[in-house]
């Protein structure tokens, strides 16, 4: 019987097989941050073990408030840190050289095609996008990961999602997966990989699959998935280039995770990419979204743009090519965080920065920062934000603030009109 | 093990995320303990003071999707340090009760049937539940209503559960 990717990454993996269909697997990388890590830190200390599996498999950032805000916020940077260095953790990215972890870890190189990786961080599941197994667990199985390095999962029963066509203008990866989580349901995938495949995939960056995997979370899914191609291995050359004669080779080395045709799935789902057009959130759940036409006039006080989501490069560049030229509407707050150094001196370089500056934004360093609420733009009671991020919950960014997510090219257009608007409006180049 | 017993509190809705179990502004916290105060500070439902009825309780019964959300272990050690080990819903996201059973609780599902049969006999009222986790049954019980109910549990959950969480088998074990 034929097989998915995520069933072929567990056999590949597996240590053992305790019960039932609970899996036991060896951990390529365990990725750790601030948050989350700390009090795994002083339970491994209080319990004298602290010791790390293997600490050239272990990477960690501080990155979800950073610069530190207060004395909180910096003893926690403080345990990482001091962490990292006592366990000769070498891949540990402080101010200057830190970042969002989603968008910082792959640009290092860090998640290949095959792999198994852990984090301590719900939205683990964007790693999927280069073909790997990526899952977003607690503190406690994160713990286990830092010292044994190994995590147990129910062996993956996955949903494909088939996206095929084209996308029409200013409709983008955030779109597409907004409406695949509607149709899905914030639980709709709970327990299951979500493999995402068609033409649409196939033609889309990796930029834009990490997008598409990253919110795999919010129908529930433990992994978002996606078969390794040419994309992949273009994107991961110069760190495999000495791994691999041809990148030919790479492919055909990475071939083997590839799902078979035969491979048996929980449900398909078969989206047409020409139906969608750019939509947005309203209420508290990331399923309730309806198009921005049906929300349009919707009035906005802050618009962000950043994120593990949609903080990376091609995100700027989306939304700097409807702002170019423009200004932020008055009275409006625009925010800015690039998800990565890398991306930021990018961003710099092709002049995007100084469009955002001149539109009126506020530009910070590489944080996770206003996404969920713990500096850099936090809402106040009842002000209503326009944000690329993932999650609208109640009170994520900011207690009693309201959040609308959509594409980086919607929230540009709503920044510039100050209320819920269109991107298409100003893709098609201004009305 | 820990103590799954007690007063129940009735939080009456589908996908209660971990941002309402524990808001992300006390995530600055690096002990357990300095959480106990603002479990479910986030959440609205009519007739519900977090600060009033938390105390009293011990166990949380929900409805489908419970823990959706944030990885983060925060929620389950919210509940833990008010002593509260046990939820039971009709259905968990999948992060959370792998966390609830990590850290040695409990995150048991009922069917949905029986889940608005116990909201519609016991919400509103003074509620104990008593747990068997041997015999696998659930006992709820006001002064003048009670309803016996079983579970199930993986073997893998209950491995868990006895050993104190996973940190201990994984250590034993791996
Ligand atoms: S950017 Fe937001 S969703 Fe992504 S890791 Fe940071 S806090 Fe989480």
């Amino acid at each position: 019987m034929g097989k998915t990717i995520a069933e072929k990454i567990f056999d590949s993996h597996k240590v053992d097989n305790p019960f039932g269909d609970i899996h036991v697997i060896r951990l390529d990388a365990v990725f750790c941050h601030e948050i989350t890590t700390p009090v795994a830190i002083n339970d491994l200390v209080a319990r004298g073990m602290d010791r790390v599996f293997d600490p050239t498999k272990i990477k960690a950032v501080i990155d979800h408030v950073t610069p530190a805000k207060d004395s909180k916020t910096a003893m926690q940077g403080k345990i990482l840190r001091d962490w990292a260095l006592r366990n000769d953790i070498v891949d540990f990215f402080d101010i200057g050289q830190n970042g969002v972890c989603h968008a910082l870890f792959p640009e290092k190189g860090f998640v290949r095609p095959g792999y198994t990786v852990i984090m301590g961080d719900s939205h683990t599941c964007t790693h999927g996008a280069f073909g790997a197994f990526a899952a977003g667990v607690g503190t406690t199985d994160l713990e286990v990961g830092i010292l044994k390095g190994v995590c147990a999962f129910h062996y993956p029963e996955s949903i494909k999602v088939d996206i095929t066509g084209a996308l029409p203008q200013g409709v983008y990866a955030k779109d597409a997966i907004l409406a695949i989580i509607n149709t899905l349901g914030v639980n709709g995938a709970t327990n299951k990989v979500i493999e995402f495949t068609g033409e649409v995939v196939d033609k889309m960056s990796m930029e834009a699959r990490m997008t598409l995997c990253n919110m795999a979370i919010e129908a529930g899914g433990t992994s978002g998935i996606c078969a390794p191609d040419m994309v992949t291995v273009d994107y991961l050359w110069e760190f495999i280039s000495d791994d691999f004669s041809s990148k030919e080779k790479a492919l055909e080395s990475y071939c083997q995770y590839a799902a078979d045709a035969d491979a048996t799935y929980s449900e398909v789902i078969t989206i047409d990419a020409s139906s969608l057009v750019p939509v947005a959130t309203f209420g508290h759940k990331p399923d309730q979204v309806k198009p921005i036409s049906e929300m349009a006039g919707e009035k906005v006080d802050q618009v962000y743009i950043g994120s593990c989501t949609n903080g990376r490069i091609e995100d700027l560049r989306v939304a700097a090519a409807v702002l170019k030229g423009k200004k932020i509407k008055a009275g409006l707050r625009g925010i800015v965080s690039p998800a990565s150094p890398k991306i930021y001196s990018q961003a710099l370089d092709e002049g995007i920065i100084k469009i955002f500056m001149d539109a009126g934004f506020c530009v910070t360093n590489p944080t996770c920062g206003a996404c969920l609420g713990m500096s850099n733009g936090v809402l106040a009671e009842g002000e209503v934000c326009a944000s690329t991020t993932n999650r609208n919950f109640n009170g994520r960014m900011g207690k009693g603030g309201i959040v609308h997510l959509m594409s980086p090219a919607s929230a540009a257009a709503t920044a510039i009109h100050g209320h819920i608007c269109n991107s298409t409006i100003f893709a098609a180049g201004g009305k | 093990m820990k103590d799954f017993n007690g007063k129940v509190l009735f939080l009456d809705r589908s996908d209660i995320n971990t941002d309402e179990i524990i808001p992300a502004r006390y995530l600055t916290e690096i002990t357990k303990e300095a959480l106990k105060p603002y479990l479910l500070e986030d959440l609205s439902q009519d007739g519900f003071n977090p600060t009033r009825d938390v105390e009293k309780s011990s166990v949380v019964l929900s409805r489908a999707n419970f823990g959706c959300g944030s990885s983060r272990e925060h929620a389950p050690w919210a509940l833990e340090v008010n002593d509260i080990n046990i939820v039971i819903a009709e259905s968990y996201a999948r992060i959370f009760k792998q966390n609830m059973f990590n850290c040695g609780m409990m995150a048991i599902e009922l069917p949905k049937e029986d889940i608005d049969r116990l909201f519609a006999t016991f919400a509103g009222k003074e509620t104990t539940l008593t747990t068997n986790l041997k015999e696998k049954t659930l006992r709820f019980a006001t002064a003048s209503d009670e309803e016996n109910l079983t579970f199930s549990i993986s073997e893998f959950d209950q491995a868990l559960v006895v050993a104190g969480g996973w940190l201990g088998y994984a250590d034993a074990n791996y």
